[in-house]
């Protein structure tokens, strides 16, 4: 006997279907495995017995909160009433599907998703967030799209916190690792400290992918007889959580029990994975498609099948194992990356077949489309699982949590910014100014974004600093989409419906900046546990205030992904519901840049300035300060707004636009003197300090040459838009001079701007 | 006149490398790794990405690549082959130039738009240039930073092999601040920064690098 040689798992343990009708009362580690008593019972009650052993664990994994959504499908179905229709048409695919897809014209589709990768993330940075792009990445592949671009955006606790210096240079390489490799440019995103991300950072990923109308694929096994095809990556035992419960306490722990809970990324095989899809696309030998992402082959046999019209058996022993001594219920739960799902015509596997090989991807046939009603799963020749597919896929359980008005927030709301001391000289207004530029969530980020290609397949027109990433979708007609994702989680921690509201509008502007005309929003809400009554009410505020928002900007939500349970003991993260808004402009030629480049424009601040300093930047950095109620929504004039900011670009108005936001005005003229080193020479109200600090909503500051202020004019006026000319720029002025404010050196201006990363992370 | 793009698994940059070809005014022809003929083109490019992942070293498994064994000797016989970054990499590898491409001094990824000098004009992919023109490229590697023993930077230096050189900031330490080099007949040129995606205005830092794609073709024609 040699006990270092590794075995297969024999079937004398094996936990078969018909072993389950026998011993009805065998104890199951169903507790440990996540599940509710209730749930339990619910799942013994569908299969009018106790589950084998991977029963259990398909039923555990698929009816997690994270699989299931079972905390916030109540709420979530609420996005259902809004039109699915874009301003351009139909939806093409909505909610339900990988990624939603809209209509952007001409012939072209895109699709665009965000989801959230925050606690692997925060476990082991590189991986974790490696593997969140891998996985949304598959999300667009699946629907038939090639991907065209990412984007990222990252929360972390306090920039001087020891976790943080563990934690963020091992998400951003995770993320350019990855990324790079797979050859996706990296257009945007956020990058936030707050020290309410201390336990729980946020790492959100958000993919977009473009395809021809005729392209589209749905996720479904249809056709009786049509085969089942796994292909990608081997399987191994990474990426198992509760399935090691499994493994160790209902088995003989003869072989290795303890998985890594986090899935190890390989772009070069997605990369890979990417082109051979999309020749199999093109092949046209593609019935179905399912990326293999939370839940692995539990996952995408259960939902290829209910999406089907029949019933799918699957021969779990053949699918390719890089580790020999997996359980099968740990082969179902694995969630090993780089692999997919497809079904296949069998007239066309040999074409599929050559497909894989010419592109070296191990491809197998599993299974088959029956036209019984369960997906019945074998090892070994033995049944293993036998369930009706929907209900793993989709009848999980449903809470109607409680939900309740926290009661700090009312202390909270009455702790106002107006009492805050406030700079009165021009001297200590220079000082306030330069102390909010260099601060960590306004300084320069490109310590961060230099780590990301976004030049890679030569279709990048704006990418970060910019207020949105634009990429060409056709290079014949240069129709192109513009993406930007947004939150401002103090304006949610105020209120969570004006928050969530703040964040889509914030979104829709920066998109709405560049000419692009807003369609669509996908949205990744990270909250803290929905066990607690007041998170679930900041959660439903949220989507309440998204749905009303939507509304009133005439644009559905396309899909996208809730994160729970982003709190450490009794204290949760604010509120950040982040939106992702995805505009079409018809020739990204005409775009507009966020800085300007040249000298003797005429600047104008477009839209009102109200004295909003509640959950500023300004309060954040002079006092440590977050109280009072955010700035006043008004969706009218956000639309109003892009009216302008869109009609101009058409026009050829506008030489840079810049969305007025966190820092308010301040911080979009001191970034926009840092983009090209051009400066300019300001001339404001009497109080100066409300005109630079404010961060009311629906504002932005535009540049354009002398002859286009007549048509600017007329715009503003045709849509009802405030508009006032604040200065000039001018090569001859050094930085920035601003009336009542000592002046700004540009060296003064890039010292403070630029300092704040290198000095923490080198 | 036709230009062969080859296309590694985990090459990204030769959709751009076709693009710019066509910019340039040739034909683009899209070769793949296994190919045991280069189709009768007339000039190679090797572009930018991770060939085979660059889990070994960066270039390592492509020079083994079935279409290298016809790439190697008719480059060797003065056909002419650019090698941007991934590409430059495989051509240290293949021996076909001198030196390595290791891991950037700071350790980092890093994409950052990059002045170079034009330190040779008379390669055929440089004859467009000036003899000391300042041009702005992209520039995106990781394992960007050229080396070489000294005897053999000296002897690039006393060849005028260096092509290009990094101005304003060496942005992954290369040795010399060397950027491109060139085999001693000119007609084998590799380098980190990516002219590729500098050929169209409006993407891009530049459209200094459209002249790397007319100089082939002008050097085709007068060869």
């Amino acid at each position: 006997m040699n006990d270092n040689i590794i075995q297969a798992p024999s079937t004398e343990s094996l936990d078969t279907v018909a072993r389950a009708g026998q011993d009805a009362d065998a104890v199951q580690p169903w507790a440990a495995l996540g599940l509710k008593e209730d749930e339990y019972a619910q799942i013994r009650e569908i299969l009018r017995r106790r589950p084998t052993s991977a029963e259990l664990a398909m039923y555990s994994v698929m009816w997690s909160e994270h699989c299931s959504y079972k905390s916030s499908k109540v709420h979530l179905r609420r996005f259902g009433d809004l039109p699915q229709e874009t301003p351009l048409g139909k939806q093409l695919a909505g909610i339900g599907e990988n990624a939603g897809v809209v209509d952007i014209g001409q012939g072209w589709a895109v699709t665009f998703k965000i989801e959230s990768h925050n606690h692997p993330s925060y476990i082991e940075p590189h991986q974790g967030a490696a593997t969140g792009i891998g996985g949304i990445v598959r999300d667009i592949m699946a629907m038939g799209a090639r991907p065209i671009a990412v984007m990222d955006p990252l929360r972390f606790g306090a920039i001087d916190h020891p976790d943080t210096l563990r934690v963020l240079p091992g998400v951003v390489s995770g993320i350019g690792g990855y990324g790079n490799c797979l050859g996706l440019p990296n257009i945007g995103g956020e990058v936030v400290f707050d020290p309410c991300y201390q336990g729980n950072p946020l790492v959100n990923a958000l993919c977009v992918g473009a395809l021809r109308h005729e392209d589209l694929h749905l996720a479904a096994a249809t056709g009786v007889g049509n085969k089942v095809v796994l292909f990608g990556a081997k399987t191994g035992g990474d990426g198992i959580g509760g399935v090691s419960v499994l493994a160790s306490e209902t088995f003989d722990s003869a072989g290795p029990t303890k998985r890594p809970s986090v899935q190890v990324g390989d772009p070069f095989a997605e990369k890979v994975l990417i082109e051979c899809c999309l020749d199999l696309y093109a092949a046209g030998v593609v019935d179905g498609i399912q990326d293999l992402g939370g839940a692995g082959l539990s996952c995408a046999t259960s939902e290829l099948a209910s999406a089907g019209d029949g019933g799918m058996t699957i021969e779990l022993d053949r699918v390719p194992l890089r580790d020999a001594t997996l359980r099968p219920e740990e082969i179902l739960m694995s969630e090993s990356q780089e692999r997919m799902m497809a079904v296949v015509e069998p007239a066309r596997l040999d074409e599929f077949m050559a497909i894989t090989d010419r592109w070296d991807v191990e491809a197998t046939v599993l299974g088959e489309v029956t036209d019984g009603t369960h997906l019945i799963i074998t090892w070994r020749g033995e049944v293993i699982v036998d369930v009706p597919p929907r209900s793993v896929a989709h009848d999980g359980p449903v809470y109607e949590r409680p939900l309740a008005r926290p009661e700090y927030l009312d202390a909270l709301q009455a702790d106002s910014a107006a009492s805050l001391l406030r700079p009165s000289t021009s001297g200590e207004l220079r000082e306030h100014l330069l102390a909010v530029l260099g601060s960590p969530n306004i300084c320069d980020k490109s310590w961060i974004t230099d780590q990301y290609d976004r030049y890679v397949r030569g279709n990048t027109s704006l990418a970060m600093p910019d207020d949105a990433g634009v990429v060409r979708v056709d290079e014949s007609t240069g129709l192109g989409v513009a993406l930007s994702t947004d939150c401002n989680g103090r304006f949610a921690q105020l209120d969570p419906y004006a928050g969530a509201q703040h964040a889509l509008a914030e979104s829709y502007r920066n998109v709405a900046t560049t000419g692009a005309l807003p369609i669509a929003v996908s949205d990744c809400l990270n909250f803290g546990s929905p066990e607690d009554p007041g998170v679930m009410w900041q959660f439903s505020q949220a989507v309440d205030g998204i749905i009303d928002g939507c509304r009133a900007f005439g644009i559905p939500v396309t899909g996208g992904n809730v994160s729970f349970y982003n709190q450490t003991g009794e204290t949760a993260i604010h509120p950040t519901p982040v939106l992702a808004v995805l505009g079409v402009i018809d020739d990204v030629a005409r775009r507009t840049p966020s800085a300007w480049a040249a000298s003797g424009l005429y600047l104008f601040q477009l839209g009102a300035t109200r004295e909003e300093l509640d959950g500023s930047e300004w309060s954040l950095v002079a006092h440590r300060h977050l109280g009072g109620v955010p700035p006043v929504v008004d969706l009218d004039a956000e639309r109003a707004l892009a009216s302008v900011l869109i009609d101009g670009a058409r026009g050829g108005v506008f030489a840079s636009a810049h969305d007025l936001s966190q820092g308010g005005l301040a911080v979009a003229l001191m970034e926009s003197v840092l983009r090209h080193g051009i400066g300019a020479q300001i001339s404001l109200s009497d109080d100066v300090f409300v005109d630079l600090f404010a961060e009311s909503a629906a504002r932005a500051v535009v540049a354009v040459t002398p002859g286009q202020a007549d048509a600017l004019a007329s715009l503003c006026e045709t849509h009802g838009v405030e508009m006032a000319a604040i200065g000039v720029t001018s090569d001859e002025v050094d930085g920035l001079i601003i009336e009542g404010v000592d002046d700004l050196s540009l060296a003064d201006l890039s010292s403070a701007y630029t300092a704040t990363l290198p000095a923490i992370f080198g | 006149m036709k230009i062969g793009v080859v296309t590694f698994p985990g090459s990204l940059d030769d959709h751009d490398a076709r693009r710019a070809v066509r910019f340039g005014g040739a034909e683009p022809v899209a070769l793949w790794h296994a190919d045991a003929d280069l189709h009768g083109v007339d000039a190679v490019i090797l572009p930018g990405g991770f060939s085979y992942g660059d889990y070994l070293r960066a270039g390592a498994i492509a020079r083994f690549a079935p279409v290298m064994d016809k790439l190697v000797p008719a480059a060797q016989g003065g056909l002419p082959v650019l090698g941007i970054c991934n590409g430059f990499q495989v051509l240290c590898e293949s021996h076909l130039l001198p030196g390595a491409l290791i891991r950037n001094d700071h350790r980092k990824f890093v994409c950052t738009d990059q002045w170079l000098r034009v330190e040779n004009a008379e390669t055929a992919w440089t004859s467009e240039f000036e003899h000391g023109q300042k041009i702005l490229v992209a520039l995106k590697n990781g394992e960007g930073s050229y080396v070489a023993d000294e005897a053999t930077l000296d002897q690039l230096e006393g060849e005028r092999r260096v092509a290009f050189r990094y101005l304003g900031g060496n942005p992954n330490g290369s040795y010399r601040g060397i950027a491109g080099v060139t085999n001693d007949r000119g007609n084998v040129v590799g380098l980190m920064p990516h002219p590729e995606h500098c050929v169209e205005p409006g993407f891009g830092p530049s459209n200094d690098g459209l002249a790397f794609f007319t100089s082939v073709l002008h050097s085709l024609v007068n060869a």
